[in-house]
């Protein structure tokens, strides 16, 4: 069965009717150095039954690993409920809707989100959601060269302490439309951004200062001194920060004198389950100055002439269906169903409950950096406080000792070297509230008996335990 | 019937221009806003901007629609006005007085024989 409506009768009737001989007439304006024509690397459609299949052996593949990975996406605890709730027909869609297509609960559902973001990230408003982290970081320094109209220079200070991904896909996204990213280098002992890198910059045209928290690592930034720094140098202050961190930490909000000007985001931890990879879904609020900058839908509450309550899409001037090419984004359909599974737990969890699980998974983490810097040759490499992750020296080829771990069904961290040189014998580990006592002793445990061999073969010069 | 005061002069994208010693004075014009309806936000330029005649130099947008306000002349931007930010409503009231939106010292009087004057632009309104 067909799933588009339309016959090749149909077709050609319209295609008559407007006077095009084929659909490619009607994109004859793009030039044809442009169009890629057909996509060979695409393969031949395959039936359900195929993909079915496929896709079961893909998942076997993943296994139930036990894992301690987390770099930028997170294993929580997910109360059954969340999905149950979030699949039912009435929200079942993938995207944000336009008004005319959107029902009154449709709207109360973002309307909640954005309060509840707003909540957390002590903003004044929050959108609908974006694609994920990376782009929202993207989004937020677009949204900083627009707002930011005293300064002129579109330079960016983005640390190296940020997401080696959402740098890359941020510069990606933002390098046509000319923008100057500069690097803030990191302290080598603590993991933060450091202290000095910022006197370069002092007195200079800066549009905007990005501020992870906590960063890469694990690590929190000096955030109230760097928030001070960008509005003391005419530069807006962007946060990209962790949810569920924010249970627990001071809000961007009330960073420094004035609070930072945009925050955003990933929203996974917030009821995605890892999935892979994805879908995931991006956040992003601003300060109420800034609300015209602001990409995506805005949800408002209102009352009708019966002076009832009811939700609308609001400040629609800013978005391509009216504001064209000059629209602050071309974001509008993406994560509908992400954000509803984020409201709907963070609903059920609480403030209470989002702080406890942030707080258990900082206690996890801390026991598993204890467990682990146990082992010869294993220890912390980064003194400055942290959230849920942390950075490990291992002995001898990181990657070999986390693939081996992978044999043993333990999902071990994530190896730096790809990204950071200096830290090529290191791993990036994360124990959430989802792991047990017994599971942290089994990574210790397994890890132990990697590093012993290695010590008996040789490979490894023998270490005192410390 | 909307107004068009017969001492100013009008661009064809419907902003009207008043020039006192070099300095012009930039608004839109009352069909303008009639067309647009109910402002809610005027965003207007820095001071110390500088445009060429037909830049986009400002914004204005109403419940159903946003629309970029085009300098009629070359110039830098030495005056805003302020009480927009607030109060929007202004250009509506009075598109001719109090909703002024710039003021821009001009850097090529010869611009104003590209404008119309008020009878023109009142024949160009009618043909719309």
């Amino acid at each position: 069965m067909p799933f588009t409506p339309h016959t090749d009768d149909d077709i050609q009737s319209m295609l008559a009717a407007i006077g095009a001989n084929t659909i490619d007439d009607l994109f004859d304006e793009i030039p044809a150095d442009l169009c890629c024509g057909p996509l060979a690397h695409v393969p031949e459609r395959a039936s359900e039954m195929q993909i079915s299949r496929i896709m079961h052996q893909r998942a076997e593949q993943d296994g139930q690993p036990l894992n301690f990975a987390g770099a930028g996406a997170y294993e929580h605890h997910i109360p059954a409920a969340v999905w149950q709730i979030t699949t039912r027909g009435e929200f079942y869609s993938a995207y944000t809707p336009y008004q005319a297509e959107a029902s009154q609960g449709t709207l109360q559902v973002i309307y909640e989100y954005q309060t509840m973001l707003c909540g957390l990230t002590g903003m004044d408003v929050s959108n609908a959601s974006l694609y994920d982290g990376a782009t929202a970081l993207a989004e937020a320094v677009l949204m900083a060269v627009r707002g930011n109209r005293k300064s002129k220079s579109k330079v960016v200070l983005l640390p190296d302490t940020v997401h080696p991904l959402y740098r890359e896909v941020t510069q990606a996204i933002c390098a046509t439309q000319g923008l100057v990213f500069k690097a803030l280098p990191m302290d080598g002992e603590t993991g933060q951004i450091k202290r000095s890198a910022l006197n370069d910059f002092a007195g200079e045209d800066i549009t905007a200062l990005i501020i992870p928290q906590p960063n890469f690592f694990g690590r929190f930034e000096v955030v109230d001194k760097l928030t001070d720094w960008a509005h003391d140098n005419g530069a807006l202050a962007i946060a990209v920060v962790n949810p569920l961190a924010l249970a627990v930490t001071k809000s961007p909000g009330t960073w420094g004198q004035k609070g930072v000007d945009i925050t955003c985001g990933e929203g996974q931890p917030l009821g995605s389950p890892l999935s892979s990879g994805g879908p995931y879904f991006g956040f992003m609020a601003c300060k109420q100055a800034l609300v015209r900058q602001l990409p995506g839908r805005i949800v408002g509450r209102t009352v009708d002439l019966d002076d009832k309550p009811g939700f609308a899409l609001t400040l629609q001037a800013r978005e391509q269906h009216i504001r064209r090419s000059k629209a602050t984004s071309n974001i509008c359909t993406n994560q509908g169903l992400l954000v509803t599974a984020a409201t709907i737990h963070m609903a059920i969890l609480g403030p209470e409950g989002l702080a406890q699980v942030a707080r258990a998974s900082m206690a996890n983490t801390k026991q598993l950096v204890a467990a682990l810097t146990r082992l010869p040759g294993v220890e912390q490499v980064f003194d400055a406080a942290g959230f849920h992750e942390a950075v490990l020296r291992v002995p001898g080829d990181a990657q070999a000792l986390l693939d081996r771990l992978g044999d043993a069904g333990i999902v071990g961290g994530v190896a730096l070297g790809r990204w950071f040189p200096d830290l090529a014998d290191c791993i990036l580990v994360c124990a959430t509230e989802t792991k047990i006592e017994q599971d942290i002793q089994q990574y210790a445990d397994t890890l132990a008996t990697l590093i012993q061999s290695d010590i008996d073969t040789g490979v490894q010069p023998a270490v005192a335990y410390a | 019937m909307s107004e068009a005061p017969d001492n100013l002069k009008y661009a064809e994208s419907h902003e009207w221009v008043q020039v006192d010693d070099g300095v012009a004075t930039i608004g839109i014009s009352d069909h303008a806003q009639d067309a647009l309806g109910d402002l809610v936000f005027v965003e207007v330029p820095e001071v110390g901007a500088t445009f060429d005649a037909g830049d986009a130099a400002a914004v204005v947008e109403s419940v159903k629609a946003a629309s970029d306000v085009y300098s009629p002349v070359s110039g830098e931007v030495i005056a805003v006005n302020e009480a927009l930010a607030d109060a929007p409503e202004l250009i509506n009231d009075e598109p001719y007085g109090e909703g002024w939106i710039m003021r821009i010292r001009m850097t090529d009087d010869d611009e104003l024989d590209n404008l119309m004057d008020a009878e023109a632009y009142a024949a160009r309104v009618t043909d719309d």
